[in-house]
């Protein structure tokens, strides 16, 4: 693929680059929001609830590096990630504020 | 990346492996070191000396070292030696020094005085390097935790690149140039693939806490510390009463403990305000008795009636979960012979990531083999490649041939073995820079050679516990290391006269290759 790059155009590099940010930033903050989201949901005691989220954030990390890449294209990428990690933070704060008086 | 879902993954499984490659093979060769820490340490301290461990003997002599040294401070640590750790180690927090008066002895384990060891980090470099990298707190532990994440992407990307993974697990084509190295990286990837998926989500669970902080933040509401309590169910610290109470003696403790647990094996006993009549004594179980970490494997005294005062709390389903992630992930409870398996595994996990590299350049070089020069982005990835590998062996040897050597007097000799390290590692990387790549390849493995071969000659010569000492009195430890160094040599010896025969006509190689059907394999790169 390499030597081929050269010939490859800017535009195709900045979707690569798009995707990249996409799959390290977004796809942290999509597993972020689902430990949050797990640890404040999850009908266990506090310190497992926190716990569970913690070892499955990293299988969202996962998914989202691999959502990133796989699918057609840039924009898609940045839109599989966030709209996921906007609705998981809509549900954890829902959840934060009935748990905080 | 418009093709279909295994050639991106596949592009995917290429890059990254790539970029991260270098630091990967580092990782997981210093990882792999650190399966046998203690064995390398007493190799690094020879002057430590092995005795029966008889642990009520150790405790009183580490009572009576700490009663007339450090009467004064406000905690002690005790760590029992094992069959692994031959010395008796005690440390206590120097109230008058603030934070980091924290001063540690190594005792010996029979006349309780302090050994005059060489001043080295041993096996503890390795260790630490293999998760630290050498860098300022927290930004090694990050960048290694992300190294571990990538190589998580890289095996799951490259399972889905290879879903043929069974039929290709029984092929392998010897003697074939890139074909051979492609079955040899699938082969080893495949076989070790259970080891390489825990080894690598492990390392995430490790440092889970610290890079993904967000869920507790969230639900503790900004207090970390409580979670960190309730998850290793501790309490705070009791403050000192300033009334000074003798401490009763820790035999009896122990004895106590084996009353609850029969045999078992103690790793360390903590104090808090020793000589006070707020005194606490806390046994905690060696790791090497159980899997998991155990939190409720602990027991903790007052410390002047000697009174049970509680026992850790049993773990959850979720807690048993991590913890058990996190005692496989460091083995401590293996014993010679799965000890020596997770070595292998970690020699595959790192053959793994230096057969990847050496494919990614040798499947570019095919394209350019008839052009005089090689365009100068393949040429950095060789000399990174040499560097990394072989370079890196060198500069293990180099830190082995630095403990033996530097003097043992010399201040700071320590520190002189880490920068012998890197000073190995930095010419390495000149030498790949100045020399063509097979011939680097080639000089530099045969250097490795003579210096892992000749390890267990400068032993000898340098402290009298060479091979015929070792074999003799059964110091398995110590011949352990010189052997493995020696096979280590005879290995790189072959390595690199493979690389200093005159190589095979390359262009030979690219037609076959090129003859070869190829539509059933998804090319990766």
């Amino acid at each position: 693929m390499k030597s081929k790059a050269a010939g490859l155009p800017l535009s195709y590099r900045l979707a690569v680059a798009s995707r990249c940010l996409a799959a390290l930033l977004g796809g942290y903050l999509l597993a972020s929001m689902a430990s949050v989201c797990i640890a404040l949901l999850a009908p266990l005691s506090r310190v497992d609830a926190t716990l569970i989220g913690l070892l499955l954030s990293f299988v969202f990390y996962l998914l989202a590096f691999i959502w990133c890449f796989a699918c057609r294209s840039a924009w898609r990428a940045w839109l599989g990630v966030l709209l996921p990690s906007l609705l998981m933070a809509m549900a954890s704060g829902i959840a934060y504020w009935m748990k905080t008086p | 990346m418009k093709e279909g879902f295994r050639q991106a993954m596949a592009w995917l499984h290429t890059w990254t492996g790539l970029i991260f490659g270098w630091l990967l093979f580092a990782i997981f060769l210093t990882g792999t070191l650190s399966y046998f820490k203690e064995e390398i340490n007493h190799w690094s301290q020879p002057e430590v000396r092995r005795h029966a461990l008889d642990p009520v003997n150790s405790l009183g002599l580490a009572q009576r070292y700490l009663e007339a040294n450090a009467a004064h401070a406000g905690s002690w640590m005790i760590r029992l030696p094992n069959a692994r750790e031959a010395a008796l180690s005690v440390s206590w927090r120097d109230p008058e020094a603030g934070r980091r008066g924290f001063v540690s002895k190594s005792l010996d384990a029979q006349t309780g005085q302090p050994v005059e060891a060489r001043d080295s980090r041993g096996g503890e470099f390795f260790y630490r390097f293999h998760f630290q990298l050498e860098m300022p707190y927290p930004f090694g532990r990050w960048l290694s935790t992300f190294c571990a994440f990538i190589m998580l992407v890289g095996l799951v990307t490259g399972i889905i690149t290879h879903k043929k993974i069974f039929k290709e697990f029984f092929t392998f084509r010897p003697g074939k140039g890139q074909r051979s190295w492609l079955d040899g990286h699938n082969a080893i990837g495949v076989l070790v693939l259970p080891f390489h998926l825990m080894i690598s989500y492990s390392s995430l669970v490790l440092f889970m806490y610290m890079v993904m902080p967000a869920g507790i933040l969230a639900s503790y509401s900004g207090n970390t510390g409580d979670y960190f309590n309730e998850l290793f169910g501790r309490d705070d610290p009791p403050k000192a009463a300033n009334v000074a109470t003798p401490l009763v003696p820790l035999p009896t403790l122990y004895a106590k403990v084996q009353e609850q647990v029969p045999g078992a094996r103690i790793g360390y006993i903590q104090l808090h305000n020793p000589g006070d009549s707020n005194a606490q004594v806390t046994f905690t179980q060696a790791s090497a008795d159980n899997i998991a970490y155990k939190r409720s494997a602990k027991w903790t005294f007052d410390g002047t009636n000697g009174a049970l005062l509680s026992q850790g709390a049993p773990e959850s389903g979720a807690m048993a979960t991590a913890f058990s992630f996190a005692g496989l992930h460091m083995g401590n409870f293996a014993g010679p012979w799965l000890r020596w398996l997770y070595f292998v595994f970690g020699v595959a996990g790192t053959a793994v990531i230096g057969t990847g590299l050496v494919m990614w350049l040798g499947k570019r070089q095919l394209k350019h083999a008839k052009s005089e020069h090689m365009p100068s982005e393949l040429r950095l990835v060789e000399v990174l490649n040499i560097a990394s590998m072989s370079g890196l062996l060198l500069a293990v040897a180099g830190f082995f041939w630095a403990n033996r050597l530097v003097p043992v007097a010399l201040e700071g000799r320590a520190d002189w073995e880490v920068n012998a390290f890197f000073l190995a590692w930095l010419l390495s990387l000149v030498h790949a820079v100045l020399r063509p790549g097979r011939r680097a390849w080639g000089e530099q493995l045969a250097l490795g050679a003579l210096a892992f071969a000749l390890l267990p000659l400068v032993n000898g010569l340098t402290t009298g516990q060479g091979l015929d000492h070792s074999l003799q009195v059964g110091d398995w430890a110590m011949a352990g290391f010189d052997l493995t160094a020696l096979a280590v040599g005879l290995f790189l010896a072959w390595a690199a006269s493979k690389m200093l025969r005159a190589p095979k006509p390359v262009a030979k190689r690219a037609s076959r290759a090129a003859k070869k059907p190829t539509a059933d394999v998804v090319e990766v790169g």
